[in-house]
């Protein structure tokens, strides 16, 4: 009998691992020869993260420091992992906190204070940690987008504000996320409980509900799959996304169009501040201020924008020519204090969710 | 018999029993006792009042009858529409077999939010079917279930049933029992430990269902995995996540008994046969339209998702073209998570391997200990159990787990990508075993002590009358544990990793940005995974053992 057993099949698998030489890693920047003391340090960030490798590789080659980019899942997951590692964090600097999950996280005392030269240049406002623990990086607004096409056929008024929505002329339009599971479903909530106040968000909410809102798991779903703007020709004309969707579909169009196919109404935001802060535990201190000066230094703060489709907090940062003319900034967004969207966001999503979906 | 031998067969047995309980235990057992250690004590004393607390809330409650009962239908669903699908793929010959038998595995790798588009793109309001108004419904969670799962009974069932002796059937036909009577008296019997294998995984994978919940039945649907993932990715209620994910674990642990107990007794031994003499093409009319009905299902329930996915990745402004595939390789080229589709196909193909031979070495080793074990030996009934755990646990769980659990020397392995193929693994093992042991269990003991009697050493035994009947489950079994890590199943989704990304990542990534290039080329990203998934079984199904290669 010939000698053939399960052995050949093992080793022509192992073998196939091998011939390959393992995975190919993407983001870690390329060593740079000669240039500074070799550290490696780790940045902790959610999945929407991205710079261009030209001002990493720019960063490395003016400190010696080479960052490795370390995904965690979406914002809230990507926090709650920090703040479940505290004690022996996965890397040295972590991206992406925003307004809306920084009090627990400053509560957990998961960062480390550190005040960047560069903070000179950027708003007081949007500094929302009077210690210092987080730096703010970049801002976005949450707000209702509209398919342009949907209403100019049907000569049908964009409508402008949170009050709008729940008239019967748009009734079964708008698609929003569910704020349990996705961030700007939180926010989207969070700019009603703002504009409405404490007593009046509910019954806006029955008034959506009875309206025919739908309610989806995630922005990927309601804005991919159910919104009519985009790629996925859905059912529906109105979605919560953000003030930088419109440009985005802009650089992403098959032909780059005269006109946004899409636009956001502006009454409709709450706005986001995403910070950065130096993970406690770190043994490259130094490397990681040197890692947060950077990203608040014009360089990286100008190349944001068409990366991560933010705009950038530093004051006087030069906005690329899409941006100008096709992403609005919303001039009253709606916001509340963080440690008020700690002390009641887990109630605000219950009752959301025994007043929408049950 | 000497002594000597029976020790060492011992210690082979005990071997074969250590090395899947050391990897359960080090990537299982005890990641998710931490993160449920560390929910029950908040203080650092222990504090078993969420559980109390979880118990006695009557929505709660609801949602673990909700879960229990919409996997329970799941099941049975996947089992009634799968089952004839298996007996054609068993007892038929025709054209392009191999093919098909390699698409229906395709599902089961793609993402949750791509088939959730494409569903909806048939379910949808303005779709072809949405006059039925089945968009977010419990209607479209079963049938995305089926659809995810059909793959599981046509092949575990199918395995076993292609080696029945078809001439037992001809037997009681002669002796005049009717078609149903014999499927009942003769086939089904025979069937029960492979159709018992094939429902407690399919089970296990509806139970802990999460993306179809979420995308297809919507926010109004919510299961104890939904809802662990709530408590712990998005509220960090570590407590309370640990009281769900117990009373997960018990609910789990008692189907598992239950569904053991059908299998382990009337497993019997059988008279199996090489599949070529068990299966013929279709002859006469009613055959043909079996075999014709059977495809139809799979062409319209699986075929039509996956149409829709091709059709859009080709689906440019200007008409069908390859726009979109280019696009893979130029979009945000000069970006960070810019990732050469070839890379993003290397990335998924190592893993793979990787998560292969793990899972074929713990599950194949675990299903030898099991089955050898047979109906005489507890500890076989408790591996088994154990094994399957991984598929009943919340993803999250053990993801969250792996986070605080292996953080020290020697299993410093959070950012290591070793924990994917690892993470992978862990569900493709009972996969493996699943399918071995009920062929395993079927082979006829005497076969193995007649060889024994007449001087054959154990390992000769193991070679001349196991091995060519373990084989071809071997196959089946190694294209199941590729395909669960093509399709980055379990805990890689939850956890920080570090960035080797695969093809399932690279949807991720496209999808997460507006635009009609992101989503297109996402689409062809989806069309390029099912095709290194369907060339990969292809490939798997190709190697042959030599002169049993026939099997």
């Amino acid at each position: 009998m010939r000698r053939l057993t399960l052995l050949p099949l093992a080793v022509s698998l192992l073998a196939t691992v091998a011939a390959v030489a393992g995975p190919v890693s993407a983001t870690t920047s390329p060593p740079v020869r000669g240039g500074g003391d070799g550290t490696t340090i780790t940045l902790v960030t959610h999945d929407s993260f991205n710079a261009s490798k030209r001002v990493m590789r720019q960063f490395t080659k003016r400190t010696g420091v080479t960052v490795e980019v370390l995904p965690s899942g979406d914002a809230g997951a990507a926090v709650n992992q920090a703040i479940l590692t505290k004690n022996n964090p996965l890397g040295d600097v972590f991206f992406g906190i925003d307004n809306t999950l920084l009090s627990r996280a400053l509560e957990e005392d998961v960062f480390l204070p550190y005040r960047s030269p560069e903070l000179a240049n950027v708003p007081k406002s949007l500094q929302l940690d009077p210690r210092d623990r987080v730096s703010p990086v970049d801002t976005g607004d949450v707000c209702v987008n509209f398919d342009r096409k949907y209403f100019a056929d049907r000569k049908l008024t964009v409508p402008k504000t949170l009050e709008d929505l729940t008239k019967p002329e748009y009734k079964g339009l708008l698609v929003v996320e569910n704020p349990a599971t996705s961030s700007p479903g939180l926010a989207f909530l969070l700019a009603t409980v703002d504009k409405l106040g404490p007593d009046g968000w509910r019954a806006y909410w029955e008034r959506l509900r009875d309206n025919d809102v739908k309610v989806v798991d995630g922005w990927e779903q309601a804005y991919n799959t159910e919104f009519s703007g985009s790629a996925g020709k859905g059912d529906y004309p109105l979605v919560v996304s953000y003030a930088t969707s419109p440009p985005a579909e802009v650089v992403n169009a098959e032909a780059a169009p005269e006109e946004a196919p899409t636009g956001a109404l502006l009454d409709t935001c709450f706005r986001q501040i995403e910070f950065v802060g130096i993970l406690r535990g770190t043994e490259h201190e130094k490397a990681a201020k040197q890692l947060v000066d950077f990203m608040l230094s014009e360089r990286f703060q100008r190349d944001m924008p068409l990366q991560m489709y933010v705009f950038p907090a530093r004051d006087g940062t030069k906005l690329p020519p899409v941006f100008v003319k096709y992403a609005k900034f919303a001039p009253r967004p709606a916001s509340l204090p963080p440690d008020e969207i700690a002390r009641n966001r887990d109630q605000w999503i219950d009752e959301w969710t025994s007043t929408v979906l049950r | 018999m000497v002594p000597a031998r029976i020790d060492r067969r011992r210690i082979a047995r005990g071997l074969m029993l250590a090395v899947p309980l050391a990897f359960l235990g080090v990537f299982f057992v005890y990641p998710v006792a931490s993160i449920v250690g560390r929910g029950l004590t908040p203080d650092g004393s222990l504090d078993l009042s969420p559980i109390g607390d979880v118990v006695t809330d009557a929505r709660l409650r609801g949602v673990a009858w909700f879960t229990v009962w919409q996997a329970t239908v799941s099941t049975a669903l996947t089992v009634l529409v799968a089952l004839p699908g298996a007996y054609v793929f068993a007892r038929y010959e025709f054209r392009g077999k191999r093919l098909v038998r390699a698409a229906v595995l395709v599902p089961f790798v793609l993402p949750t939010v791509v088939v959730g588009s494409a569903f909806l793109a048939v379910l949808g309001e303005s779709g072809p079917l949405g006059f039925l108004g089945l968009d977010q419904s419990l209607a479209a969670i079963l049938l995305a279930h089926v659809f995810f799962d059909y793959a599981v009974v046509v092949l575990v069932v199918g395995g076993l049933w292609a080696h029945l002796d078809p001439r037992q059937e001809d037997a009681a036909r002669v002796l005049g029992a009717g078609r149903w009577q014999t499927f009942r008296s003769v086939t089904l019997p025979a069937l029960q430990p492979a159709i018992a294998a094939a429902a407690a995984i399919v089970f296990l994978f509806t139970f802990t269902s999460f993306g179809v919940i979420l995308i297809l039945g919507g926010p109004g649907y919510s299961t104890l995995e939904t809802e662990i993932y709530r408590q712990t990715v998005q509220f960090l209620d570590l407590p309370q996540a640990a009281a769900l994910s117990i009373l997960q674990l018990v609910a789990v642990i008692a189907v598992l008994l239950v569904a053991g107990r059908a299998q382990g007794r009337r497993a019997q031994a059988l008279r199996l046969r090489p599949r070529a003499e068990t299966s013929r093409r279709a002859r006469t009319a009613a055959e043909r339209a079996v075999v014709g009905v059977n495809l139809a299902v799979i062409a319209v329930l699986l075929g039509g998702p996956i149409a829709v996915l091709v059709e859009r990745s080709f689906d440019t402004a200007g008409g069908y073209s390859f726009g979109f595939y280019r696009a893979l390789s130029e979009l945000r080229r000069t970006s960070t998570v810019f990732v050469p589709p070839i890379e993003a196909v290397r990335n998924s193909i190592v893993f793979a391997s990787a998560a292969t031979v793990i899972a074929l070495v713990i599950g194949g080793l675990a299903a030898f200990a099991i089955a050898g074990a047979g109906r005489r030996v507890r500890p076989g009934r408790g591996l088994d159990t154990l094994l399957l755990l991984p598929l009943g646990v919340s993803a999250v769980t053990i993801g969250f787990g792996f986070l605080i659990a292996l953080d020290r020397p020697p299993f410093d392995l959070r950012a290591s990508p070793v924990l994917i193929p690892i993470a992978h693994a862990l569900v493709a093992a009972p996969f493996v075993a699943r399918v071995l042991i009920p062929v395993l269990r079927s082979i006829d003991q005497r076969l193995r002590e007649a060889a024994a009697v007449l001087g054959a050493s154990p390992r000769r035994v193991w070679r001349e009358i196991d091995l060519p009947i373990v084989a071809r489950a071997v196959l089946v079994a190694a294209g199941f544990a590729f395909a669960i890590s093509l399709g980055e199943f379990g805990a890689t989704i939850f956890i920080a990793r570090p960035d080797y990304p695969t093809l399932p990542v690279v949807v991720f990534r496209l999808l997460g940005q507006p635009g009609a290039l992101n989503f297109g080329a996402a689409m062809a990203a989806s069309v390029i995974l099912m095709a290194v998934t369907a060339v990969a079984i292809l490939a798997i199904e190709r190697f042959r053992f030599a002169d049993i290669g026939e099997f």
